[in-house]
């Protein structure tokens, strides 16, 4: 491992076995690359192989999409057990799982299910994070999820859930902005409301990705977190809302289907790292500012 | 309490079934009707498996054609769903329930051909092992050579039909698109990662009984004696030197120690 673990506060891109070649070929200014843990949990061949080369070049974060958090039975020992073993080889600068569950009665759906936002529920997911986080030895981060339903025994917002489970627990979260708005889009809340009350100090990552547009059976509009295209402008709106509290965070571009070639990606993370100058120069202009008024009074 | 675990079968008892309606503690969330925002999960679950299925089968695929393949997908989804969040080998008994699948009757090649592309994912993600060259098995001592246990390379897997499998996935798949097909002769074939790409080899007569043999745990000469009986003219230079060649052989033991030679 040849570069540093840590994740910098700058764009970064989610690793596709399709744009291998393009970035060992080209090694692209990005910040670091993330990957779906469950794709690297083979035991050899190609996907290690390149995970390797990157590692070398780049911090990586590991992101997991199967370990069912919410679910109420216990955590899969051995799925913990293939988390370590990843996090052990490549020591990734930060990991992430879901607000979520996926599996039942071992049968795995593959899809993140949402929950109820009840006090037995933050009881359960945060006694599953303790457990990844003693079996990793290092926080981790929440993800916030998209939802399409909610239900009737939610007892708190989801901001209070995930207030509560990181009070609970210790972990961080990672916002994810896109979710945040096909969220809102769906339960009928206001996503600028939800970003101005994130709980932003907690913040160790933002995700950006495309949604797709349906509606539900009354004509509602009904987004989908479908992964499968650019970054849509409000989604790129909210995150200028959000940076604009929490400051500069690493952050990742999210393109999971309908795959586009290395360059269309790349240009999706030099959008977030402009952005994230502007926010800087901002923030410096306003402290300089600052101290300019300071100097005039004094 | 038991609220959490109860809502979790209904939900998940609903996704398995499209027949029951949504959980009731979802129905009553809303005012708008639910049906169609369930869905979502339904169909985020059926179209990302089917998708799974498509990258490891694309020959089968292409066989039968994408709208027969996503419906045979649907089946054995709901018969044989994931158990293991790691879906990089989802998949293995699809091949097995092609074999029973009525409506793919027609077609009594897609079982074995789906058992190849099985293999296939798998070796792509099998534990890697740098092979052995023809030179270390010329380092033993010949007195040693027929009690000499041979590891196979843990990419290597070994497929069987009484169809031309490994021309029908040539031919298929666009690798060798002049691949000749005749489907009256059967075809043995060894799937194999020596380094970082997938080779398909056809085997010749023999090869499979002898590969097998050795994969079985049968030293050497044990393995000739075996492959000599499943064909008359079993030449085992030649099979020990395909074997090498294709980068099979991962590590030799013979019954004692090397002596290094100068």
């Amino acid at each position: 491992m040849a570069v540093s673990a840590e994740i910098p506060a700058r764009a970064g891109v989610g690793l596709k076995a399709q744009h291998y070649d393009a970035i060992l070929g080209s090694r692209p200014d990005v910040g670091w690359f993330e990957v779906h843990a469950e794709n690297y949990m083979g035991a050899g061949g190609p996907p290690h192989h390149y995970l390797e080369a990157i590692r070398r070049d780049y911090p990586i974060s590991l992101h997991g999409v199967g370990l069912s958090i919410g679910a109420e039975r216990p955590l899969d020992e051995d799925h913990l057990a293939r988390l370590k073993a990843l996090n052990a080889r490549y020591q990734p600068g930060l990991v992430s799982e879901h607000l979520a569950w996926s599996t039942h009665n071992d049968v795995f759906f593959n899809d993140l299910l949402p929950l109820p936002y009840t006090g037995e529920a933050v009881e359960r997911v945060s006694d599953h994070i303790d457990r990844l986080q003693e079996v990793l030895d290092r926080r981790i981060l929440l993800e916030n999820p998209s939802t399409y339903v909610a239900f009737e025994s939610s007892e708190m917002s989801e901001l209070d859930f995930l207030q509560a489970v990181s009070l609970r627990s210790g972990c961080g979260l990672l916002l994810d902005v896109n979710n945040v708005l096909v969220s809102a889009t769906n339960q009928g809340y206001s996503a600028e409301a939800y970003i101005d009350a994130f709980p932003m100090a907690l913040v160790g990552e933002i995700h950006l990705g495309g949604h797709a547009r349906d509606r539900d059976d009354a004509g509602q509009p009904l987004l989908i977190d479908a992964h499968d295209r650019r970054i849509d402008d409000k989604v790129w709106t909210l995150y200028a809302r959000a940076i604009a509290r929490a400051g500069v965070k690493p952050t990742l571009i999210e393109w999971d289907n309908n795959l586009p070639g290395w360059r269309e990606l790349f240009a999706e993370a030099r959008t977030a790292d402009r952005l994230m100058s502007a926010q800087d120069a901002l923030r410096r202009d306003r402290r300089k500012g600052l101290e300019a008024g300071h100097a005039t009074v004094g | 309490m038991r609220r959490l675990a109860d809502l979790q079968a209904d939900f998940a008892a609903a996704l398995n079934d499209p027949a029951l309606p949504a959980p009731a503690d979802v129905r009553r969330q809303v005012k708008l009707p639910q049906s169609r925002r369930f869905d979502v999960y339904r169909n985020n679950m059926m179209v990302s498996l089917i998708e799974v299925l498509e990258a490891t089968f694309p020959v089968v695929q292409r066989l039968v054609g994408s709208d027969f393949f996503k419906a045979a997908a649907k089946v054995y989804i709901r018969q044989a769903p994931p158990r293991s969040p790691v879906l990089l080998l989802y998949g293995e008994t699809f091949g097995d329930f092609l074999d029973g699948f009525e409506p793919a009757a027609g077609v009594p090649y897609l079982g074995d051909v789906a058992r190849l592309e099985w293999a296939r994912v798998n070796a792509y993600h099998a534990a890697d092992a740098e092979p052995l060259t023809i030179e270390h098995l010329a380092a033993v001592p010949q007195a040693q050579l027929a009690q000499t246990h041979f590891t196979l390379h843990p990419s290597l897997r070994l497929v069987s039909s009484r169809f031309p499998v490994a021309s029908l996935w040539a031919a298929t798949s666009g690798a060798d698109p002049q691949a000749e097909v005749d489907m009256k002769r059967g075809e043995d074939a060894a799937v194999l990662r020596p380094m970082l790409a997938v080779d398909l080899r056809l085997l010749p007569p023999g090869g499979h009984a002898f590969m097998a043999a050795l994969a079985g745990g049968h030293p050497l000469g044990e393995a000739a004696d075996l492959a000599a009986r499943a064909v008359e003219d079993f030449d085992l230079a030649c099979h020990l030197q395909g074997l090498f060649q294709l980068g099979a052989v991962a590590a030799l033991q013979p019954p004692e120690p090397i002596q290094e030679q100068a």
